[in-house]
């Protein structure tokens, strides 16, 4: 597949090489492809190449390469590869405790919808979500796949704090946050699985490119957990 | 070694930051005003990416347990040594059981102690700046508290020397001073989406930074700023200095600790020069924002960067004469 994009400044270090502006599994999978040919041609000032959903930014040293040298590199290397690099996909199965305290938002989601919490919860639980990217905090995974239906707009305000494990709706995407920081998705419930841990050898519990499934769990079972893996 | 008697209000163990990990979603975290942490840096004979302590607010008590060469920089705090007032910008060398206190910030709102041979924490991917949010590097991933004990990295040869009788001038904290403050940043990636009148505003009106900011970002008070058509954004790259705005209208400028990508439209983003003059502003100053195209952002902060090294340079030939 061969994308059109469009380069714009992010900052005096930072370029962002924009190929759409959706949530589409095909348009992700030219974003790692293109990530993977820069990757591999990564020159001097170039420092990090970091995907997204429909883009990705290159970080460089402005100090030894500038904003036309950057351009003039990204348009000389990042030609669709003729193959794309698949990684072997891994399924994680992720334990939800859906509602209540740990999903203070379920209620206002299910009334946005005109379902019942019930419904909400199975129809997110039945699904079977692709991590697109890595980003906004440690380990926090961008999964794609959510059902149209539940699509709901993040809150007009976010948090000032929430908690670890919250697995959130921000329109028509999904996920966990991994740790207690500020946010605005809509929380429907949690998870007792750490998501990140700077003393696991891979710190990160989910990588760009696995499948993911929610296994909705009771209040006891979300104990249970935590008391085993703490 | 060196034992904190008093942790201040909000002290954290700050190096240069954590690169190389945003793909897996860490911030690069680091000291929020550079300026003065390369500067306390290069002052006590350091090499240039050593930890330090920032300080935020109400300063620490420390008790040095070594001899060191220790400098403080950046918004006015009283600073005494054994009770003795000592100047900021300035190195002081410090013997086994010499109490430095830091007090509270008269003007600016952080400041930078750093030490010779740096605050030797083990680095946790390959940075040893502090990011509370996942405990991730510093001492223990968390703000200083009383009893702590930091380690210091080998002494320095420089600290051979009786007393040190120069500093920097006034000059380096001009910065500081004032309670509106003017931030020069360039159009954000969504610039183009927002209405005439929110973007005439923005630029018209002075935003106050709410007590609701930290070193993830700063929350601002002021006009609301509305997009012409509202619209779910797809989460994209944010950095140290984006001024995002979420449905309330209401920017948020996101600082060193923030996310690696966000969801809201981006009106603007702060240009890496004025980074130091933001990290300065505490709650209650206002932010007066202008604009300058990216070319212009990014030859600021080259010429910046040859100011800083010249600073440096200066700060080594004094060093040179002390030995």
């Amino acid at each position: 597949m061969r994308m059109e994009y469009t380069l714009f400044p992010l900052c005096e270090y930072a370029v962002t090489v924009r190929f759409a502006d959706c949530i589409d599994e095909a348009v992700n999978e030219v974003v790692h492809g293109a990530a993977a040919r820069l990757e591999a041609e990564k020159k001097e000032g170039i420092e990090e190449i970091v995907p997204a959903f429909s883009s990705l930014t290159i970080y460089y040293d402005p100090l030894v390469i500038d904003y036309i040298g950057v351009g003039a590199w990204i348009r000389k290397n990042i030609r669709q590869p003729e193959q794309a690099v698949r990684r072997l996909a891994r399924t994680v199965v992720i334990p939800v405790c859906y509602g209540g305290e740990f999903g203070p938002d379920l209620s206002d989601v299910a009334r946005f919808h005109g379902m019942t919490e019930n419904e909400v919860v199975t129809l997110h639980s039945t699904g079977r979500y692709r991590v697109y990217m890595i980003g906004f905090s440690p380990g926090f995974a961008y999964l794609g796949g959510l059902s149209p239906r539940l699509a709901t707009p993040r809150r007009p305000v976010p948090r000032t704090k929430v908690p670890a494990g919250s697995v959130g709706i921000a329109g028509g995407q999904t996920g966990v946050y991994p740790l207690a920081t500020p946010g605005g998705w809509q929380l429907i419930g949690r998870t007792p699985l750490k998501l990140f841990d700077p003393c696991r050898a891979e710190p990160s519990l989910l990588a760009a490119g696995d499948i993911v499934e929610f296994q909705p769990i009771d209040a006891k079972e979300f104990a249970r957990w935590s008391e085993e893996h703490d | 070694m060196i034992d904190v008697i008093e942790s201040g209000f909000f002290t954290t163990v700050q190096d240069s930051g954590r690169t190389g990990y945003r793909h897996a979603g860490v911030p690069t975290s680091g000291a929020m005003d550079a300026w003065a942490y390369r500067l306390a840096n290069a002052l006590v004979g350091n090499s240039g990416d050593e930890a330090v302590l920032e300080v935020t607010m109400a300063g620490p008590t420390l008790r040095f347990r070594v001899e060191a060469v220790v400098a403080v920089c950046g918004g006015d705090f009283p600073c005494a040594l054994n009770g003795q007032p000592i100047s900021l910008w300035k190195p002081e060398i410090v013997k086994p059981g010499d109490v430095l206190e830091v007090g509270v910030c008269r003007t600016g709102f952080r400041a930078y102690i750093a030490v010779s041979g740096g605050i030797d924490v083990p680095p946790v991917m390959g940075s040893r700046s502090t990011y509370v949010p996942a405990q991730l590097g510093g001492l223990a991933g968390r703000p200083l508290r009383r009893g702590d004990v930091l380690p210091v990295g080998a002494m320095h040869p420089f600290t051979a020397v009786g007393s040190i009788r120069w500093g920097l001038s006034r000059l380096a904290a001009s910065y500081i001073d004032g309670k509106t403050k003017t931030v020069r940043v360039i159009p954000g990636p969504e610039y183009d989406e927002f209405t005439p009148e929110s973007r005439r505003q923005f630029f018209a009106a002075r935003y106050e930074v709410t007590p609701q900011s930290d070193r993830t970002g700063y929350r601002l008070s002021g006009p609301a700023l509305a997009l012409v058509r509202e619209r779910e954004m797809v989460s994209e790259a944010v950095v140290f200095g984006t001024v995002q705005v979420p449905a309330s209208g209401r920017p948020i400028v996101l600082m060193a600790d923030s996310q690696t990508s966000g969801g809201y439209p981006r009106i603007a983003q702060v240009a890496a020069v004025d980074l130091p003059i933001l990290a300065q502003a505490r709650p209650g100053d206002c932010l007066q924002f202008q604009l300058i195209t990216s070319e212009e952002a990014t030859r600021l902060y080259k010429e910046q960067h040859h100011r800083l090294l010249r600073w440096i340079a200066a700060i080594r030939r004094q060093w040179e004469g002390e030995r």
